[in-house]
Protein backbone atom coordinates (compact mmCIF):
# COMPACT_ATOMS: atom_id res chain seq x y z
CA UNK A 1 0.00 0.00 0.00
CA UNK A 2 2.67 2.11 -0.59
CA UNK A 3 4.07 1.84 2.86
CA UNK A 4 8.09 1.98 2.95
CA UNK A 5 10.62 1.62 6.37
CA UNK A 6 13.78 3.55 6.29
CA UNK A 7 16.41 2.99 9.12
CA UNK A 8 18.22 6.13 9.32
CA UNK A 9 20.84 5.51 11.96
CA UNK A 10 21.61 2.69 14.15
CA UNK A 11 24.12 2.84 16.90
CA UNK A 12 24.42 0.15 20.00
CA UNK A 13 21.29 1.53 21.63
CA UNK A 14 19.87 3.91 19.61
CA UNK A 15 17.87 3.02 16.38
CA UNK A 16 16.19 5.65 14.34
CA UNK A 17 13.96 5.03 11.64
CA UNK A 18 11.28 6.40 9.41
CA UNK A 19 7.85 5.09 8.85
CA UNK A 20 5.86 6.17 5.57
CA UNK A 21 2.27 5.75 4.54
CA UNK A 22 1.00 5.03 8.03
CA UNK A 23 -1.33 5.80 10.23
CA UNK A 24 -1.49 7.93 13.25
CA UNK A 25 -3.35 5.14 15.33
CA UNK A 26 -0.53 2.09 14.82
CA UNK A 27 2.25 4.36 14.86
CA UNK A 28 1.04 5.30 18.32
CA UNK A 29 -0.08 2.10 19.02
CA UNK A 30 3.77 1.08 18.29
CA UNK A 31 4.89 3.65 20.50
CA UNK A 32 2.52 2.62 23.42
CA UNK A 33 3.57 -1.29 23.48
CA UNK A 34 7.51 -0.12 23.30
CA UNK A 35 6.88 1.85 26.38
CA UNK A 36 4.39 -0.58 28.55
CA UNK A 37 4.31 -3.84 27.12
CA UNK A 38 7.32 -5.10 25.87
CA UNK A 39 8.25 -7.49 28.61
CA UNK A 40 11.76 -7.83 30.52
CA UNK A 41 13.50 -9.10 33.68
CA UNK A 42 14.00 -7.14 36.68
CA UNK A 43 14.38 -7.24 40.48
CA UNK A 44 11.15 -7.75 41.97
CA UNK A 45 11.81 -9.43 45.71
CA UNK A 46 14.69 -8.77 47.34
CA UNK A 47 15.61 -10.82 50.89
CA UNK A 48 17.29 -8.93 52.93
CA UNK A 49 19.67 -11.06 54.97
CA UNK A 50 21.83 -8.31 56.77
CA UNK A 51 22.02 -4.32 55.79
CA UNK A 52 23.76 -2.25 58.29
CA UNK A 53 24.42 0.56 55.86
CA UNK A 54 22.79 4.02 56.03
CA UNK A 55 20.53 3.31 52.79
CA UNK A 56 16.98 2.02 54.09
CA UNK A 57 16.08 -2.02 53.22
CA UNK A 58 12.94 -0.50 51.49
CA UNK A 59 15.05 2.73 49.10
CA UNK A 60 17.78 -0.06 48.47
CA UNK A 61 15.45 -2.30 47.34
CA UNK A 62 14.14 0.41 45.25
CA UNK A 63 17.23 1.14 43.53
CA UNK A 64 18.18 -2.89 42.92
CA UNK A 65 14.47 -3.13 41.03
CA UNK A 66 15.62 -0.19 38.70
CA UNK A 67 18.98 -1.62 37.75
CA UNK A 68 18.13 -3.15 34.04
CA UNK A 69 19.64 -7.00 34.14
CA UNK A 70 21.01 -8.31 30.98
CA UNK A 71 18.69 -11.37 30.37
CA UNK A 72 16.81 -11.82 27.64
CA UNK A 73 12.99 -12.21 28.36
CA UNK A 74 12.20 -14.67 26.11
CA UNK A 75 14.13 -17.25 27.88
CA UNK A 76 11.44 -17.38 30.58
CA UNK A 77 7.25 -17.44 31.66
CA UNK A 78 5.33 -14.91 34.14
CA UNK A 79 5.56 -15.71 37.35
CA UNK A 80 2.18 -17.78 38.55
CA UNK A 81 -0.28 -15.25 40.96
CA UNK A 82 0.37 -16.19 44.18
CA UNK A 83 3.24 -18.38 43.75
CA UNK A 84 5.86 -17.12 46.30
CA UNK A 85 8.98 -19.60 46.06
CA UNK A 86 9.44 -18.98 42.12
CA UNK A 87 10.76 -21.92 39.96
CA UNK A 88 13.62 -21.87 37.72
CA UNK A 89 11.92 -21.10 34.26
CA UNK A 90 10.29 -17.87 35.64
CA UNK A 91 13.08 -16.25 38.12
CA UNK A 92 16.46 -15.55 38.20
CA UNK A 93 18.53 -14.97 41.69
CA UNK A 94 20.83 -12.40 42.07
CA UNK A 95 23.10 -11.51 45.58
CA UNK A 96 24.71 -8.91 46.74
CA UNK A 97 27.24 -9.60 49.24
CA UNK A 98 29.44 -6.71 50.32
CA UNK A 99 31.50 -5.56 53.82
CA UNK A 100 33.61 -2.72 53.90
CA UNK A 101 36.58 -2.49 56.05
CA UNK A 102 39.15 0.09 57.27
CA UNK A 103 42.43 -0.47 55.38
CA UNK A 104 45.75 -0.94 57.65
CA UNK A 105 48.09 0.29 55.23
CA UNK A 106 46.74 3.70 54.51
CA UNK A 107 48.80 6.67 54.93
CA UNK A 108 48.44 8.74 58.21
CA UNK A 109 46.69 12.16 57.12
CA UNK A 110 45.00 10.73 54.00
CA UNK A 111 41.59 11.64 53.46
CA UNK A 112 40.42 10.13 50.09
CA UNK A 113 38.01 7.17 51.26
CA UNK A 114 39.04 5.08 47.55
CA UNK A 115 42.76 4.68 50.01
CA UNK A 116 41.04 4.49 53.31
CA UNK A 117 38.35 2.19 52.92
CA UNK A 118 37.91 -1.33 50.65
CA UNK A 119 34.68 -1.90 49.00
CA UNK A 120 33.45 1.27 50.49
CA UNK A 121 30.84 1.76 46.83
CA UNK A 122 28.72 -0.82 46.35
CA UNK A 123 28.49 -1.07 41.94
CA UNK A 124 26.32 -2.95 40.67
CA UNK A 125 29.05 -5.17 39.65
CA UNK A 126 29.16 -6.87 42.92
CA UNK A 127 25.97 -8.26 42.33
CA UNK A 128 26.54 -12.12 41.21
CA UNK A 129 24.23 -14.81 39.60
CA UNK A 130 23.35 -17.76 41.94
CA UNK A 131 22.35 -20.41 39.24
CA UNK A 132 18.52 -21.83 40.66
CA UNK A 133 17.65 -25.79 40.03
CA UNK A 134 19.23 -26.73 36.63
CA UNK A 135 19.55 -23.10 35.60
CA UNK A 136 23.34 -23.97 34.33
CA UNK A 137 21.68 -26.84 32.25
CA UNK A 138 18.93 -24.41 30.25
CA UNK A 139 21.75 -21.13 30.15
CA UNK A 140 25.11 -22.78 29.76
CA UNK A 141 27.11 -19.95 28.46
CA UNK A 142 24.54 -17.40 29.35
CA UNK A 143 26.09 -14.72 31.60
CA UNK A 144 23.09 -12.60 33.86
CA UNK A 145 24.29 -9.73 35.02
CA UNK A 146 23.37 -6.07 35.36
CA UNK A 147 23.91 -4.48 32.00
CA UNK A 148 25.81 -1.48 33.37
CA UNK A 149 28.89 -2.47 36.06
CA UNK A 150 29.19 1.00 37.14
CA UNK A 151 25.51 2.11 38.52
CA UNK A 152 26.28 3.11 42.42
CA UNK A 153 24.03 1.48 44.87
CA UNK A 154 25.00 2.49 48.00
CA UNK A 155 28.31 3.79 49.88
CA UNK A 156 29.83 2.05 53.32
CA UNK A 157 31.72 2.84 56.13
CA UNK A 158 34.18 0.06 57.96
CA UNK A 159 32.14 -2.16 59.72
CA UNK A 160 28.63 -1.76 57.58
CA UNK A 161 27.67 -4.76 55.32
CA UNK A 162 25.28 -5.72 52.65
CA UNK A 163 23.79 -9.14 52.41
CA UNK A 164 20.77 -9.46 50.13
CA UNK A 165 19.17 -12.01 47.46
CA UNK A 166 17.69 -10.77 45.15
CA UNK A 167 14.56 -12.40 42.65
CA UNK A 168 14.26 -11.30 39.22
CA UNK A 169 10.84 -11.59 37.14
CA UNK A 170 9.41 -11.44 34.10
CA UNK A 171 6.98 -8.07 33.51
CA UNK A 172 5.47 -5.37 31.73
CA UNK A 173 6.41 -1.44 32.29
CA UNK A 174 2.37 -1.17 32.62
CA UNK A 175 2.80 -2.62 36.14
CA UNK A 176 5.65 -0.67 37.33
CA UNK A 177 8.29 1.24 35.25
CA UNK A 178 11.19 -0.93 35.94
CA UNK A 179 9.87 -3.32 33.39
CA UNK A 180 10.42 -0.62 30.57
CA UNK A 181 12.79 -2.20 28.20
CA UNK A 182 12.97 1.42 26.61
CA UNK A 183 14.58 4.60 27.93
CA UNK A 184 12.38 6.27 25.95
CA UNK A 185 10.52 5.68 22.30
CA UNK A 186 9.15 8.69 20.79
CA UNK A 187 7.96 9.56 17.25
CA UNK A 188 8.03 12.98 15.53
CA UNK A 189 6.23 14.27 11.92
CA UNK A 190 8.47 15.07 8.87
CA UNK A 191 8.83 18.56 8.90
CA UNK A 192 7.13 20.44 5.54
CA UNK A 193 8.40 23.88 4.91
CA UNK A 194 7.81 25.81 1.66
CA UNK A 195 8.78 28.95 0.62
CA UNK A 196 5.74 30.85 -0.90
CA UNK A 197 8.09 33.26 -2.49
CA UNK A 198 11.57 33.02 -3.60
CA UNK A 199 13.54 34.67 -1.30
CA UNK A 200 16.85 36.48 -1.86
CA UNK A 201 19.91 38.60 -0.14
CA UNK A 202 19.29 39.67 3.08
CA UNK A 203 16.42 38.59 3.76
CA UNK A 204 17.83 34.54 2.70
CA UNK A 205 20.59 35.15 5.28
CA UNK A 206 17.85 35.92 7.69
CA UNK A 207 15.74 33.11 7.12
CA UNK A 208 19.19 30.93 7.27
CA UNK A 209 19.47 31.90 10.86
CA UNK A 210 16.07 30.99 12.10
CA UNK A 211 16.07 27.55 11.15
CA UNK A 212 18.30 24.96 12.49
CA UNK A 213 21.68 25.01 10.86
CA UNK A 214 21.26 22.95 7.57
CA UNK A 215 17.72 23.43 7.36
CA UNK A 216 17.95 26.40 4.32
CA UNK A 217 20.42 26.81 1.91
CA UNK A 218 21.71 29.35 0.06
CA UNK A 219 22.41 29.16 -3.83
CA UNK A 220 24.39 31.62 -5.74
CA UNK A 221 22.55 31.81 -8.84
CA UNK A 222 23.40 34.85 -10.94
CA UNK A 223 25.12 36.48 -8.70
CA UNK A 224 21.95 36.77 -6.76
CA UNK A 225 21.47 34.74 -3.12
CA UNK A 226 18.37 32.38 -3.39
CA UNK A 227 17.33 30.63 -0.32
CA UNK A 228 16.31 26.85 -0.94
CA UNK A 229 15.16 24.33 1.64
CA UNK A 230 18.25 21.71 1.81
CA UNK A 231 16.98 19.31 4.37
CA UNK A 232 13.72 19.87 6.11
CA UNK A 233 14.10 16.55 8.42
CA UNK A 234 16.59 18.59 10.46
CA UNK A 235 14.15 21.31 11.87
CA UNK A 236 13.00 21.25 15.28
CA UNK A 237 9.98 23.77 14.50
CA UNK A 238 10.71 26.52 16.81
CA UNK A 239 8.74 29.11 14.53
CA UNK A 240 11.59 31.79 14.85
CA UNK A 241 10.41 32.75 11.40
CA UNK A 242 6.92 34.08 12.44
CA UNK A 243 8.44 36.82 14.79
CA UNK A 244 9.87 38.72 11.54
CA UNK A 245 7.49 40.38 9.95
CA UNK A 246 9.21 40.56 6.90
CA UNK A 247 8.93 37.06 6.46
CA UNK A 248 6.01 35.68 8.48
CA UNK A 249 3.85 35.70 5.10
CA UNK A 250 6.43 34.03 2.96
CA UNK A 251 7.09 30.80 4.42
CA UNK A 252 4.48 28.08 5.57
CA UNK A 253 5.31 25.65 8.35
CA UNK A 254 3.54 21.65 7.71
CA UNK A 255 4.07 18.41 8.78
CA UNK A 256 3.52 15.63 6.16
CA UNK A 257 0.47 13.69 7.34
CA UNK A 258 2.04 10.58 7.09
CA UNK A 259 5.85 10.29 7.51
CA UNK A 260 6.73 9.31 11.36
CA UNK A 261 10.07 9.71 12.25
CA UNK A 262 10.92 6.90 15.28
CA UNK A 263 13.32 6.91 17.65
CA UNK A 264 13.93 4.09 20.02
CA UNK A 265 16.36 4.28 22.86
CA UNK A 266 17.04 1.13 24.61
CA UNK A 267 18.11 0.63 28.17
CA UNK A 268 20.77 -2.15 26.66
CA UNK A 269 18.50 -4.99 27.24
CA UNK A 270 17.49 -6.06 24.27
CA UNK A 271 19.60 -4.08 20.58
CA UNK A 272 16.42 -1.81 19.85
CA UNK A 273 15.42 -3.18 15.99
CA UNK A 274 14.16 -6.78 18.59
CA UNK A 275 12.11 -4.24 20.14
CA UNK A 276 10.67 -2.83 17.37
CA UNK A 277 10.26 -6.60 16.36
CA UNK A 278 9.07 -7.36 19.67
CA UNK A 279 6.81 -4.61 19.52
CA UNK A 280 4.86 -5.88 16.09
CA UNK A 281 4.73 -9.33 17.07
CA UNK A 282 2.67 -8.31 20.41
CA UNK A 283 0.56 -6.06 19.10
CA UNK A 284 -0.47 -9.19 16.76
CA UNK A 285 -0.85 -11.04 19.86
CA UNK A 286 -3.46 -9.01 21.74
CA UNK A 287 -5.56 -9.26 17.81
CA UNK A 288 -5.27 -12.87 17.88
CA UNK A 289 -6.41 -13.19 21.60
CA UNK A 290 -9.72 -11.05 20.64
CA UNK A 291 -10.09 -13.16 17.29
CA UNK A 292 -9.44 -16.74 19.58
CA UNK A 293 -11.95 -15.36 22.31
CA UNK A 294 -14.74 -14.64 19.19
CA UNK A 295 -13.95 -18.09 17.87
CA UNK A 296 -14.37 -19.64 21.39
CA UNK A 297 -17.70 -17.39 23.00
CA UNK A 298 -21.25 -18.53 21.42
CA UNK A 299 -22.90 -14.93 20.59
CA UNK A 300 -26.24 -14.40 20.64
CA UNK B 1 -15.34 -10.08 25.81
CA UNK B 2 -18.93 -9.26 26.68
CA UNK B 3 -21.46 -7.91 24.21
CA UNK B 4 -24.93 -6.66 24.52
CA UNK B 5 -27.00 -4.79 21.88
CA UNK B 6 -30.46 -4.03 20.57
CA UNK B 7 -30.40 -6.52 17.96
CA UNK B 8 -27.33 -7.93 15.83
CA UNK B 9 -26.44 -4.66 13.88
CA UNK B 10 -25.19 -2.32 16.67
CA UNK B 11 -23.29 -4.18 19.48
CA UNK B 12 -21.46 -2.79 22.40
CA UNK B 13 -17.70 -5.05 22.85
CA UNK B 14 -16.50 -5.19 26.20
CA UNK B 15 -12.34 -5.64 26.00
CA UNK B 16 -10.88 -6.42 28.98
CA UNK B 17 -7.38 -5.74 29.64
CA UNK B 18 -7.35 -3.40 27.17
CA UNK B 19 -7.00 0.82 26.58
CA UNK B 20 -5.82 3.17 23.77
CA UNK B 21 -3.27 0.91 22.07
CA UNK B 22 -5.46 -1.35 20.92
CA UNK B 23 -8.65 0.72 20.91
CA UNK B 24 -7.37 3.25 18.35
CA UNK B 25 -5.94 1.13 16.07
CA UNK B 26 -8.78 -1.32 15.97
CA UNK B 27 -11.32 1.63 15.39
CA UNK B 28 -9.28 3.11 12.73
CA UNK B 29 -9.11 -0.54 10.94
CA UNK B 30 -13.12 -0.69 11.49
CA UNK B 31 -13.68 2.85 9.91
CA UNK B 32 -11.93 1.82 6.47
CA UNK B 33 -15.40 -0.80 6.20
CA UNK B 34 -17.45 0.62 4.30
CA UNK B 35 -20.51 -1.72 5.61
CA UNK B 36 -20.17 0.23 9.27
CA UNK B 37 -21.88 3.18 10.07
CA UNK B 38 -20.91 3.80 12.85
CA UNK B 39 -17.83 3.20 15.39
CA UNK B 40 -16.50 3.94 18.27
CA UNK B 41 -14.64 3.19 21.82
CA UNK B 42 -14.22 4.73 25.03
CA UNK B 43 -12.82 3.86 28.04
CA UNK B 44 -15.31 3.63 31.09
CA UNK B 45 -13.31 4.46 34.04
CA UNK B 46 -9.56 5.31 33.79
CA UNK B 47 -8.67 3.26 37.04
CA UNK B 48 -10.25 0.28 35.22
CA UNK B 49 -8.86 -1.69 32.15
CA UNK B 50 -11.47 -1.87 29.57
CA UNK B 51 -13.00 -0.66 26.96
CA UNK B 52 -16.76 0.02 25.68
CA UNK B 53 -16.06 -0.58 21.38
CA UNK B 54 -19.11 -0.04 19.76
CA UNK B 55 -19.86 -1.32 15.96
CA UNK B 56 -23.27 -0.13 14.07
CA UNK B 57 -23.43 -1.82 10.38
CA UNK B 58 -26.01 -0.39 8.02
CA UNK B 59 -28.07 -2.83 6.15
CA UNK B 60 -28.90 -6.01 8.04
CA UNK B 61 -24.77 -7.32 8.49
CA UNK B 62 -24.68 -8.65 12.07
CA UNK B 63 -21.79 -6.76 14.11
CA UNK B 64 -19.69 -9.30 14.67
CA UNK B 65 -18.24 -9.83 11.15
CA UNK B 66 -16.65 -5.87 11.08
CA UNK B 67 -15.09 -6.99 13.96
CA UNK B 68 -13.93 -10.00 12.82
CA UNK B 69 -12.45 -8.13 9.68
CA UNK B 70 -10.73 -5.44 11.67
CA UNK B 71 -9.08 -7.72 14.03
CA UNK B 72 -8.08 -9.69 10.95
CA UNK B 73 -7.00 -6.42 8.85
CA UNK B 74 -5.37 -5.14 11.64
CA UNK B 75 -3.00 -8.27 11.63
CA UNK B 76 -2.63 -8.46 8.16
CA UNK B 77 -0.61 -4.62 8.89
CA UNK B 78 0.90 -5.92 11.51
CA UNK B 79 2.49 -8.79 9.33
CA UNK B 80 3.18 -6.23 6.76
CA UNK B 81 4.92 -3.93 8.81
CA UNK B 82 6.97 -6.86 10.56
CA UNK B 83 8.14 -7.74 7.33
CA UNK B 84 9.15 -4.96 5.74
CA UNK B 85 10.84 -3.48 9.04
CA UNK B 86 13.09 -7.19 8.98
CA UNK B 87 13.98 -6.84 5.37
CA UNK B 88 15.14 -3.46 6.07
CA UNK B 89 17.37 -4.65 8.38
CA UNK B 90 18.68 -7.64 6.78
CA UNK B 91 22.00 -5.48 4.98
CA UNK B 92 22.66 -4.35 8.72
CA UNK B 93 22.94 -7.38 10.37
CA UNK B 94 25.29 -8.88 7.56
CA UNK B 95 27.26 -6.00 8.15
CA UNK B 96 27.50 -7.04 11.73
Amino acid sequence: QGFRVDVVREEDDVLEFDMVDIDAAIANAFRRILLAEVPTMAVEKVFVYNNTSIVQDEILAHRLGLIPIRADPRLFEYRNQGDEEGTEIDTLQFQLKIKCSRNPQAAKESSDPNELYFNHKVYSKHMTWVPLGNQTDLFPDADFRPVHDDILIAQLRPGQEIDVLMHCVKGIGKDHAKFSPVATASYRLLPDITLLQPIEDEAAELLQKCFSPGVIEIQNIKGKKVARVANARLDTFSREVFRHESLKNLVRLARVRNHYIFSVESTGILPPDVLVSEAIKILMGKCQRFLNELDSVPME
Amino acid sequence: VQADGTDGNCVTFVLHDEDHTLGNSLRYMVMKNPDVEFCGYCITHPSESKINFRIQTRGALPAIEPFRKGLNDLMGVCQHVLNTFEVRLLPEHAQR
